[in-house]
């Protein structure tokens, strides 16, 4: 069961002005308003996603996480003195948080999203750590990364930040709100959204420019695209679907569910209101991108006319014959940027192995979509998903059988 | 030595529809609660997944969600002449295991008893006179305008779909004219109606009577409580009684309480954790716990400052009788409460056969989906001279058309072969059936007691059932047997098959999960074993939950007076008891 803790709240605007000074302050580790700050500012970054496995052991680390270049786990962030970060100073972590490197010289590896963290401010960075350091230590070694060599070696990671690392601090624009400007500080700092969001060049660094929000393969899912484009962006979602995704994990037309189901639980829904507010100024304002034009296929198609007999038996139930689904449960399908998304590997999932609605407060149930792997097969599968990326008005390229065997073999590995 | 647990302020035994609303309730109140559930934990997420709910073979005939008899069970005789013998498979009424008991797989009928029904004694003997010696109904010491508003708590906690026939004292069209007040309008519409219901309420009008939509845990639309829970609109896949809904489409305690009560830090849920007994001072004066055993044959003992049972009616009875709380009633002598006034329901009907023009559809169905006659309820009519008291409402519900249960055959039809096959492939589509569904009066020699001879898993004796139907029974159920008749008979059907409650009781064919009794409530010690709050008067820490409180049981589905019950149980807990712990009635 979570642990809940009555977190102090603080307004947006407070973090605004606290982020103009960068003057290095001392840390009083007793001192409860950082703590709590620390604790809200830990939410924001989203840290227990990949510090916590254990809930009764929070943030010990040495969880698993999967990247396109092996298996990496996470770091013991308790303040445990010899497996964790109780040795370390304020000044080493955030060393760590801006430039990705440890006290005793090495580089982590940039599944630590110091990429992004690298804006953080000074302030914010001294309370994470006074919050850290007020958990219980853990005692937990962490395994060594499975990376093939040569990327074994940490120092060829000097060349990766050559390449993709800008050692940068946040500078507010003066010409957008202080809304936008705290958006942007949580989207492109703390929140790290760009690091599932946007596509990945070879290398595994984010890709940025025109690029940045357009979609991207995290975690075996497809983070889909948060650019201003109608069909498989969010440019026909209210400024109050976005607000209600965020901090309650539905809205009328869909739920959070896979990685981003735990980004609202653990980190988004514990925002304040002028957070979540500020971080859908920012999105909003992520221009619209070129996508691939695509028509609609044609009901006659035997995929739409199998994929249509599938969605009546299987799916239609929830789900509503005309794909508008039930609003705050089940999701809509007729416009569903997921479903029209360039890469269909969540939609896919999702038939596969079922999904999971993000659990909060205003919506305590854990609506789930069960899986259909043991009872469709690739082709079935391929259709029904072909059918919902072309019914109901949406319009996307066909799924391939081969498509769905991929993708029933990437789950199966990941088991 | 059992294990002793950390104290608690509350520990439920059993967490079905009334654990969950107590703990939710007493758990707002700030209250540390722990319940403990014989069973696993199941939520319609993992376990009842739409896509393979709807299996009949596992469910209905392989009885995964109904208590297995392995471990424990019960012995039944029809009379205190025979010698009982163990229920070695479920028949006659199926409850339920694990989380949210056998609220997970009810129909969804949900009534409330007519005012009449809470004081049946005094009433039916200042309208008629004196009633037969055996007949050993009385007042329930709670009267329909208490429980009114938790009556209306229970309806908006499920999102029951149902249209008023009487709010604050003004008839409503198209409701039912017969019911008690209600303080407001249903939260959600009536269901859509099919074919069949419509033709029963056309019929029933003609006659004269009043139909109503049947009141539906089914959701008519898409609903959210007042806990914030949301459930969806039913698709009338017709898997409800006997199935789990895997659409959030039907109240149980898993779509409504527990997504909340599951996050509370002050509950906490053990499963596999049967409770043997209930744990009392020397002097009987206080129940102090439970002890219960786990999965892996630990005993175990929870201290509590209150202790409530809210396991299946016959647990709950069984619970008191091992552990030597009240006194057994005694059939011979009278003396004696608990175990007495055991009731059932009384269920009749009639099968009408149309010709091949007109289709019903059957599979299009809902547990609740109806329409209702309550001309014949309870005292709604003037019994005078008819033999009986009691009545029963009578109804078309199209529950549904599952290929093995659903095989409708006229009279006359071999019971297998190809000339059944054929009975079958005709009638399927073709026919319904309208059912009175009657009440049952309690008598001095239908109780519940501990079996001499047989014994359960844990080494406990057996409960042991003596019940049979009486005069007023049969007499009650053939009138309102007539009365389906009559209606039929304005349905105009091809032919019609009338099945009238015969013969003694068997525990064999399924007929209700509508046990009742046992552990009374009424509003003197001197005739019940709980007050009008469902607290026993002889252990003012003891609660009750359940069906075991009916004095004897009404013509309606139980349901929604059993949550009414627990909901008045729980607000009296909170503000009278906690406040000044003892008695809530003074004797």
């Amino acid at each position: 069961m979570m642990i809940r803790s009555s977190a102090i709240i603080f307004a947006g605007s407070t973090f605004i002005g606290l982020m103009a000074s960068t003057a290095a302050t001392a840390i009083d580790a007793n001192d409860w308003t950082m703590r709590q700050r620390g604790l809200y500012l830990t939410r924001a970054g989203d840290c227990a996603a990949c510090h916590t496995v254990d809930e009764n052991k929070p943030m010990a680390g040495d969880y698993a996480l999967s990247t396109p270049f092996g298996t990496i786990y996470t770091a013991n962030i308790t303040p445990d003195e010899e497996t964790g970060i109780g040795a370390w100073t304020a000044d080493d972590f955030y060393r760590a948080m801006n430039e990705g490197i440890r006290p005793n010289g090495e580089r982590l590896y940039p599944a630590f999203p110091y990429t992004h963290y690298t804006i953080v401010t000074r302030e914010d960075s001294n309370a994470i750590f006074a919050y850290l350091n007020s958990l219980e230590p853990v005692r937990q070694q962490v395994r060594e990364p499975e990376f093939p060599w040569p990327l074994s070696m940490r120092f060829a990671l000097r060349g990766w930040n050559l390449l993709n690392f800008e050692n940068e601090e946040f500078e507010p624009d003066p010409e957008k709100s202080d809304a936008w400007n705290r958006g942007k500080y949580l989207v492109e700092g703390l929140g790290h959204c760009a690091m599932c969001h946007s596509p990945k060049n070879i290398i595994g660094a984010v890709k940025e420019g025109d690029d940045a929000f357009t979609g991207g393969y995290a975690e075996g899912w497809w983070a889909p695209s948060l650019t201003g484009s109608t069909r498989d962006g969010i440019g026909d979602w209210s400024d109050e679907q976005l607000f209600n995704f965020l901090k309650h994990g539905r809205n009328d037309r869909t739920a959070a569910f896979g990685p981003m189901a735990e980004v609202v639980e653990v980190s988004t829904s514990h925002m304040t209101d002028e957070d979540v507010q500020a971080i859908v100024e920012y999105i909003r304002s992520i221009p619209a991108q070129e996508t691939d034009e695509a028509e609609p296929m044609e009901d006659d198609d035997p995929a739409m006319q199998l994929g249509r007999t599938i969605y009546e038996a299987q799916c239609s139930a929830c789900h509503a014959p005309d794909g508008s689904g039930v609003p705050g449960q089940f999701a809509a399908l007729a416009g569903s940027s997921l479903a029209q998304s360039s890469n269909p590997t969540s939609l896919v999932r999702i038939i596969l192995e079922g999904a999971r609605a993000a659990q909060t407060e205003r919506y305590p149930t854990r609506h789930v979509m069960p899986a259909f792997d043991w009872k469709l097969d690739d082709e079935e599968v391929a259709a029904v998903a072909t059918y919902v990326r072309n019914a109901f008005g949406n319009a996307a390229s066909p799924v391939s059988e081969d498509f769905v065997e991929d993708t029933r073999e990437d789950i199966r590995k990941e088991r | 030595m059992a294990r002793i647990m950390p104290r608690k302020d509350v520990v439920i035994v059993g967490l079905g529809w009334t654990g969950s609303i107590v703990a939710q309730e007493l758990t707002e109140e700030g209250l540390d609660v722990v319940a403990l559930e014989r069973g696993v934990w199941r939520a319609t997420s993992e376990d009842f997944a739409v896509t393979n709910a709807q299996d009949e073979v596992r469910y209905r005939y392989r009885h995964e969600l109904f208590e297995s008899l392995s471990r424990q069970t019960l012995t039944f005789r029809n009379n205190m002449n025979e010698i009982a013998l163990p229920m070695r498979q479920l028949g006659s009424f199926l409850p339920g295991t694990n989380v949210g008991g056998s609220g997970v797989h009810w129909n969804g009928q949900t009534w409330r008893f007519l005012p009449s029904d809470f004081v049946a004694r005094s009433h039916n003997e200042e309208r008629y006179g004196a009633l037969p010696e055996d007949m050993t109904i009385q007042d329930w010491g709670v009267t329909y305008d208490d429980l009114e508003p938790h009556f209306t708590k229970f309806e908006f906690l499920c999102g029951i779909a149902g249209k008023a026939g009487n709010i604050k004292g003004e008839l409503q069209p198209g409701g039912n004219p017969f019911e008690g007040w209600r303080s407001t309008e249903y939260p959600t519409p009536p269901m859509k109606m099919v074919y069949g219901p419509t033709l029963f309420a056309k019929a029933s009008e003609e006659l004269g009577y009043h139909p109503f939509p049947g009141p539906s845990a089914n959701m008519s639309q898409a609903y959210t409580n007042p806990h914030g829970v949301s459930m969806a609109p039913c698709t009338y896949c017709g898997f409800c009684e006997k199935f789990a809904c895997g659409n959030y489409s039907k109240a149980t305690a898993e779509t409504t309480i527990l997504p909340v009560l599951m996050e509370k830090d002050n509950f906490t849920l053990r499963t596999e954790s049967m409770v043997l007994r209930v744990l009392t001072d020397k002097q009987k004066t206080r129940a102090t716990g439970v002890e219960y055993i786990t999965a892996e044959g630990e005993l175990v003992e929870q201290p509590a400052d209150i202790v409530i049972l809210a396991a299946y009616i016959t647990h709950n009875v069984h619970l008191m009788l091992v552990s030597g709380i009240g006194q057994p009633y005694n059939p011979r002598t009278g003396e004696g409460l608990v175990g007495k006034n055991y009731a059932y329901q009384t269920m009749s009907g009639v099968t009408l056969f149309y010709d091949d023009d007109t289709w019903f559809n059957p599979f299009v169905g809902a547990g609740a989906l109806g329409m209702c006659v309550d001309d014949f309820n309870g005292d709604n009519f003037d019994h005078t001279g008819l033999g009986f008291i009691g009545g029963g409402y009578l109804a078309q519900w199209q529950t549904n058309g599952r290929p093995i249960e659903s095989q409708p055959t006229p009279e006359g039809t071999p019971k297998w072969g190809a000339q059944y096959k054929k009975a079958v492939r005709e009638n399927y589509q073709h026919s319904i059936s309208i059912g009175a569904h009657g009440a049952q009066m309690s008598y001095r020699q239908n109780y519940l007691d501990l079996d001499p001879t047989y014994r359960d898993a844990y080494g406990r004796p057996l409960l042991r059932m003596t019940f049979d139907f009486t005069e007023n029974d049969y007499n009650m159920s053939n009138f309102l047997t007539d009365r389906l008749v009559d209606i039929a008979k304005v349905m105009n059907p091809k032919s019609y098959k009338v099945s009238r409650r015969e013969g003694p009781y068997s525990i064999v064919p399924y007929q209700t999960t509508h046990n009742t009794g046992g552990h009374i409530m009424g509003a003197s010690p001197a005739d019940s074993v709980t007050n009008r709050y469902n607290q026993s008067w002889d252990l003012p820490n003891l609660f009750l939950m359940g069906a075991g409180n009916f004095p004897q049981n009404p013509g309606y589905n139980p349901t929604g007076t059993v949550a009414a019950l627990a909901y008045h149980s729980a607000q009296a807990i909170r503000e009278q008891y906690l406040s000044n712990p003892g008695p809530l009635v003074q004797a």
